[in-house]
């Protein structure tokens, strides 16, 4: 495994370039430098948004309120404006107050999202920053994802704190936080296990931690941040809202962004639900987790390729 | 909230039932209304365009505008194909006549390799296979320990391959090793890899050469969206793989990938992954799966589970209390205990027919916070009070909202859903009443 290779901004760009090519192919012909809006290029948009997982009827609900307003103008202007209106609120990079010690992170979402990853990626830039980071290993559920997170640990040179697999994972918070509070660490990160929105009792469960988390440390957990993945299509609003629902979301990380899947879904959610949009996650490597930036999110999607 | 493809398509089609008739128009109305739902549903836009031009062909002709219900032969049509797009039959796996079988597990990150190894090698297990699983994932820290501590677990060997950090050479060792010890399928899984990182596909192409797997499976995520097609097309091009195992279809996801890609890369999907223990692993049903989208209910998958789940001799007991009207509310207690162990409210009722139809009547809540209240109601009850709720008086209502942390008018409504239920039973132990139970109709 080699690690800290460099040039994130372009591996970030790479990513996002898979992004703009599949949206222009369809689209850039049709529509960049047309005087007027007419039904054809609203059918090409339609289908680029669609396949860009924003989604049928909310596309269908932009689409209707730039008709509505009969600007005229290249589509893809208009769409992009409409679109950083959208995104921009949203984006939020989630800063730790000098007056908040420990500094509180859960870390939550369905299974297989890349939870465990982003903590090592979030523990190796809070050290960069000069910060103390200390890990808590309550995913006690899926197998050696303790291991995991010490490797990790290792990696970004923070201490974990674990128990047994299926210990309860209350108990290691409970552990994990007091260990916080005695060394005076200034930021703990814990990773749960992944659960399925619609698992009531695992739910349930989530709660609990969260409970023993503002037991133990008043305030806290002053962010529960939900990792999303971004190939994931309609299904990760009901993800989104649901976790929200269940323990309070206060921020979301997009990961997997290196691929080809264009992430979509996360401009509904931002219309949605006003929840802030902190990180992308861009590769493998430790250092590949950005701060999200809307204008660098709808610029890099709608760019023509070969600009940027 | 989130309206589900079942409950839009019922929507569209008890408009259509409505009207008698159909003229092209309403049926274009109709499609464009499934084509929002299937694109909702994650369906790839192609096979959706493709599937709704199919269905049109087949509902604006003559054969659908003479028909007496048009609007149940447009469900029909749209039934049929999707269980047509979807395999038509149930898959198995090809072991071929190698010692080992070889087989592949193959995707990107996450989408749950690794424990769908465990589960498929549990699942051969119990056809008399002598299954052995390895893990060639160098990558990911702790994989290869996420694997031996899932197979000492479970019970499933794992050939551990020492030294070396190339996958290509430990496939090798581990095919040879799996072989020395007697065991006629090895399960590789490999470490998850995005389709565009070539030379991480080409690792996994140089694995294939080197093992000639009997099967490659592609491990697809079932909450995947529009580029479910592209991931599995471009893994199928340089591997061609044999099928497909769609996971996590516990969730709420409706699966509309596993559509998509059995349309695009026509490989079957083989097995479906249905929880995070090491027994939820199902075949693949396609008529099911069509079933539960368009719902018309998921029956026999409903009935399977209640079937796992439901203790056979408490069932009896209860039907004899049903009969000579001794239900009580320990037994009413008892019910709901047995519901909560079979899964969630939403997933069950969404494997009854019709169910998007009950839901919209609103008398029935679905909240499972409403289940776990009422167990507590009747918990604070005395055993007493639980057999003869007669005696249940309002300083008796009182003590027990105090006592469960809800509310006189929350007691109130439980004893009045346990009257209703009483008075039910009773229709149904009269004569008029076991007699619809012949014919299945419910007198409720």
């Amino acid at each position: 495994m080699n690690f800290l290779k460099g040039d994130l901004i372009g591996k970030f760009k790479k990513g996002l370039a898979k992004t703009r090519e599949i949206l222009f192919t369809d689209l850039d012909e049709l529509i960049f430098g047309q005087k007027e809006i007419d039904e054809k290029s609203f059918e090409e948009l339609e289908e680029a948004l669609i396949r860009a997982d924003i989604g049928p009827s909310f596309t269908e609900g932009i689409l209707k309120q730039l008709k509505d307003k009969k600007q005229t103008g290249p589509l893809s202007e208009l769409i992009k404006i409409r679109m950083k209106e959208i995104l921009s609120p949203r984006e939020c990079p989630l800063i730790i107050p000098d007056h908040i010690v420990p500094f509180v992170v859960m870390v939550v979402g369905v299974n297989g999202t890349g939870k465990t990853t982003t903590i090592g990626k979030l523990a190796y830039g809070f050290k960069e920053q000069g910060l103390s980071v200390l890990l808590v290993a309550a995913d006690t559920f899926r197998a050696a994802a303790i291991e995991q997170l010490i490797e990790w640990g290792n990696r970004a040179k923070a201490p974990v704190i674990r128990q047994k697999a299926n210990a309860d994972p209350a108990a290691v918070v409970f552990d994990g936080l007091n260990s916080a509070l005695a060394s005076h660490t200034r930021v703990v990160l814990i990773d749960t296990a992944g659960r399925l929105h619609t698992k009531v009792n695992l739910m349930e469960e989530l709660k609990k931690i969260k409970r023993v988390i503002s037991k133990v440390v008043p305030g806290a957990p002053h962010e529960v941040l939900l990792v999303m993945d971004a190939t994931t299509g309609q299904n990760g609003l009901a993800q989104a809202k649901m976790f929200h629902e269940a323990i309070g979301v206060t921020g979301i990380a997009l990961t997997k962004l290196d691929g080809t899947a264009k992430g979509g879904i996360l401009v509904r959610i931002a219309y949605e639900l006003s929840i802030p949009i902190r990180f992308i996650g861009v590769g493998e490597d430790i250092d590949d987790l950005k701060p999200f930036s809307a204008e660098d999110f709808v610029e890099a999607l709608f760019t023509k390729p070969g600009e940027s | 909230m989130f309206e589900t493809l079942t409950e839009k398509l019922d929507n569209i089609f008890k408009k259509l039932r409505g009207r008698g008739r159909l003229d092209e128009e309403q049926v274009n109305e109709a499609l464009r209304e499934i084509r929002m739902a299937l694109l909702e549903a994650d369906v790839n836009f192609k096979v959706v365009k493709d599937f709704i031009e199919d269905v049109r062909k087949k509902a604006v002709g003559q054969e659908i505008l003479d028909s007496i219900a048009p609007g149940q032969q447009v469900v029909k049509i749209v039934y049929d194909r999707l269980v047509e797009l979807m395999g038509g039959t149930t898959s198995f796996i090809r072991f071929g006549n190698r010692i080992p079988a070889p087989i592949m597990l193959v995707g990107l990150q996450g989408s749950g390799k690794t424990t769908t190894a465990i589960k498929l090698a549990l699942h051969l297990a119990k056809q008399q296979k002598r299954v052995a699983v390895t893990s060639v994932d160098v990558y990911r820290p702790a994989a290869r320990e996420q694997l031996i501590q899932l197979g000492r677990s479970s019970g499933v060997y794992v050939v551990e391959v020492e030294g070396g950090q190339d996958p290509v050479g430990m496939s090798e060792r581990a095919v040879f090793e799996a072989r020395r010890r007697g065991y006629e399928v090895l399960i590789l899984d490999t470490a998850g890899r995005l389709h565009i990182d070539n030379d991480m596909m080409e690792e996994l192409k140089r694995i294939k050469d080197a093992i000639h797997p009997a099967e490659i499976l592609f491990v697809a995520d079932a909450m995947t969206g529009q580029e479910a097609v592209n991931v599995a097309a471009r893994f199928d091009e340089l591997l061609a793989i044999d099928g497909v195992i769609m996971t996590k279809l516990d969730g709420d996801a409706r699966g509309g990938a596993a559509l998509s890609l059995r349309a695009v890369i026509d490989k079957p999907i083989k097995f479906v992954g249905v929880g995070e223990k090491t027994d939820a692993l199902e075949v693949f049903h396609p008529e099911r799966m069509a079933s539960r989208i368009l719902g018309m209910g998921d029956i026999v998958s409903l009935v399977e589970k209640a079937q796992a789940h439901v203790d056979e001799k408490k069932a009896r007991e209860l039907e004899q209390k049903i009969r000579k009207q001794e239900f009580t509310l320990e037994d009413y207690r008892e019910q709901l205990l047995q519901i909560r162990k079979m899964g969630s409210l939403r997933e069950l009722l969404g494997m009854i027919p019709g169910f998007g139809r009950i839901k919209a009547m609103g008398n029935l809540d679905l909240d499972e916070r409403e289940l776990v209240k009422i167990t507590a109601i009747i918990d604070s009850m005395t055993r007493k009070e639980r057999l003869n709720y007669h005696i249940i008086d309002g300083e008796r209502r009182r003590r027990i909202a105090k006592g469960s942390g809800t509310t006189v008018q929350d007691v109130n409504r439980v004893l009045r859903s346990y009257e209703e239920l009483r008075k039910m039973m009773k229709k149904l132990s009269t004569k008029e009443g076991k007699k619809a139970l012949k014919r299945h109709k419910f007198p409720f």
